[in-house]
């Protein structure tokens, strides 16, 4: 008591004048011992599915001293609050995330020291509700629209005939040589499609690249194996198979021996696809599509076993692995690039230019938006993704 | 009609779903869930498919009497085995389950990461020969981060480990975000070509 009687006698010589008197009843000790939080807002969050409203407000003056803040609440037709969660000293926000939609609430705060609290005035009623579009996914929705617009563009701008420059990508013109050797040594090809599953774009993108393989396979009469380590991968991968031996006319030399599950296990896969390589001994190994640590197990033993290597990932962790022991290896976009730059479809080679194109606008703001940064206007929170 | 209805549901499901990216009301939320968990749905039935394969590869090589082909039996009764257990006496923490895949296969697991470490070792002696100029870069950077991160790479000068710091995490890291640049454009490209049927290898080409 003699140091709480000390602590209001202080108090009263900062912030009381000579001319008011004050009278120290228990209730005035309390109020000009600690200050309490104000200014306390309520907002419905925003871009969510409802049932949630953000409180804030301003920090008590005696921010320091407080043990942390209580937030309450009441509906409209309540007559008391109802506390709802607490915070630390220093924070000025919660999310009360068990609203009903539709009821109005009113919010206050209050700070707490030697279990007492000292109330704000109250918010501003609010109701939460759930949101039809995700404002803070604008910026996406725009690189979208720009992006199938210069796509659309460029496709068209193909299919009148007009001839696109694409740049040779060595790893992809060796395709035709790595099929014609193993033709040549009468050995199978070995296609492993990676270690992601179907819905990694780098595992599509490998799809799309094994149907051009599996074309050419058909044409040059070559054994093929692809082995799996996702089921649903090596449904898609038997299909995109055999219709490419379809698309070639040959629907009778597909073998559904072609297209193995092995198992989903990463180091499993590892080891068979290791015996694989040095019990058939293919002459040639394609590594594209999503890897990990297994990478350089599976393309060294390749390289060991003297086969031709082509590699393709867009993992920029295992690119160097590749790059060492494959003797090519598509880096990143060359990946996505590779079913077009086979194929020699028009439609497909404009899609690349629009992605040569977007990468270019991209690079762009980037650089203006940090040139920008630097004359103290960031513009980089607007290429933030909620 | 065979490729027509594919491309159709791809197209269809597609939007859809860039559409509910866009949407954050409860009743997209759950759509989305929906579609989640037919896709679980749909990979059960793939497993069926998968398994099936599995078993006729090895049956075919054990029948067959092909090359290493008793190792077909060590697979065929590994997977069997499991199976069995795992339904007859459950997959609980404790059961003989997971006390069969603590102890066989997570340390064969193990072994197979192991053996990395050799293979970056014979990776490293055939990359780190200086035949040409890209080569003897990639060793003479590779030389400053290893030795820059040892606690030796002080002693040499104050200032070594800061440099290979500044190797990782200023010309490397650059590259890096080059290719992961190019790829988040690749990403975003082949997702709307097989959104909009530009791309079909998938379904085995053109026409």
């Amino acid at each position: 008591m003699p140091v709480r009687l000390a602590t209001v006698l202080s108090c009263l010589l900062v912030t009381s004048s000579p001319c008011r008197p004050i009278s120290l009843s228990p209730c005035l000790l309390v109020s000009l011992s600690v200050r309490s939080p104000v200014d306390v807002r309520a907002v419905d969050k925003p871009n969510d599915a409802g049932s949630a409203i953000q409180v804030e407000w301003s920090l008590s003056p005696d921010d320091i001293s407080i043990e942390g803040y209580i937030i309450l609440r009441k509906t409209q037709k309540d007559t008391v609050y109802q506390r709802i969660g607490s915070t630390m000293p220093g924070v000025t926000s919660f999310e009360d995330d068990e609203t009903v939609d539709g009821e109005t609430y009113i919010y206050t705060v209050a700070c707490s020291k030697n279990g007492e609290l000292h109330y704000a005035e109250p918010s501003n009623p609010v109701s939460s509700r759930p949101h039809i579009f995700h404002t803070g996914r604008i910026n996406v929705l725009i690189a979208i629209i720009a992006f199938t617009g210069l796509l659309a563009y460029f496709v068209s701008k193909a299919r009148t005939g007009q001839s696109l420059y694409i740049r040779q990508i060595p790893g992809l013109a060796a395709v035709e040589e790595a099929v014609g050797r193993a033709t040549e040594m009468g050995r199978p090809i070995l296609y492993v499609p990676g270690l992601g599953d179907i819905d990694w774009t780098a595992t599509i993108a490998s799809m799309n690249i094994l149907g051009e393989v599996a074309r050419k396979i058909a044409k040059y009469d070559t054994e093929l194996v692809v082995p799996n380590t996702w089921s649903v991968v090596y449904t898609v991968s038997k299909e995109v198979v055999k219709e490419s031996f379809i698309s070639e006319g040959r629907p009778e030399k597909f073998k559904e021996d072609y297209v193995r599950y092995l198992t989903e296990a990463q180091f499993g896969f590892a080891a068979a696809v290791n015996g694989i390589m040095i019990r058939e001994k293919p002459a040639t190994n394609f590594f594209i599509g999503r890897f990990w640590a297994e990478s350089l197990i599976m393309a060294e033993t390749g390289a060991q076993t003297g086969a031709f290597q082509i590699a393709g990932t867009d993992s920029v962790l295992q690119l160097p692995f590749f790059v060492t022991a494959c003797d090519y290896t598509l880096m990143g976009e060359e990946l996505y690039a590779a079913s077009a730059y086979l194929s020699r479809e028009p439609v497909l080679l404009g899609s690349l230019k629009a992605q040569d194109i977007g990468k270019l606008v991209a690079l762009f703001i980037l650089v203006g938006f940090s040139i920008v940064a630097f004359l103290g206007l960031n513009l980089l929170s607007l290429l933030n993704v909620q | 009609m065979k490729r027509k209805l594919p491309l159709a549901i791809c197209f269809l499901m597609g939007i859809v779903m860039i559409v509910q990216f866009f949407i954050p009301h409860p009743v997209s939320l759950e759509f989305g869930s929906v579609i989640y968990r037919w896709v679980i749905v749909l990979t059960a039935f793939a497993l069926v498919l998968a398994i099936g394969n599995l078993i006729r590869h090895h049956t075919y090589k054990i029948s067959k009497r092909k090359e290493d082909w008793p190792y077909s039996i060590v697979t065929l009764a590994g997977m069997t085995g499991m199976a069995a257990i795992g339904l007859v006496w459950g997959v609980d923490p404790e059961s003989l389950y997971q006390k069969i895949y603590l102890n066989v296969m997570a340390p064969l697991g193990a072994t197979m990461f192991a053996l990395l470490a050799y293979y970056m070792a014979s990776a490293a002696y055939r990359a780190f020969r200086a035949r040409s100029l890209e080569a003897t870069l990639l060793l003479v950077s590779a030389f400053i981060v290893m030795i820059g991160f040892m606690p030796f790479g002080q002693y040499i000068h104050p200032r070594f480990p800061a440099f290979a710091e500044w190797v990782m995490q200023v010309p490397n890291m650059a590259s890096q975000r080059g290719i992961l640049l190019g790829v988040a454009f690749g990403s975003i490209a082949t997702a709307l070509k097989i959104i909009l049927g530009i791309e079909r290898s998938w379904l085995g080409g053109k026409e």
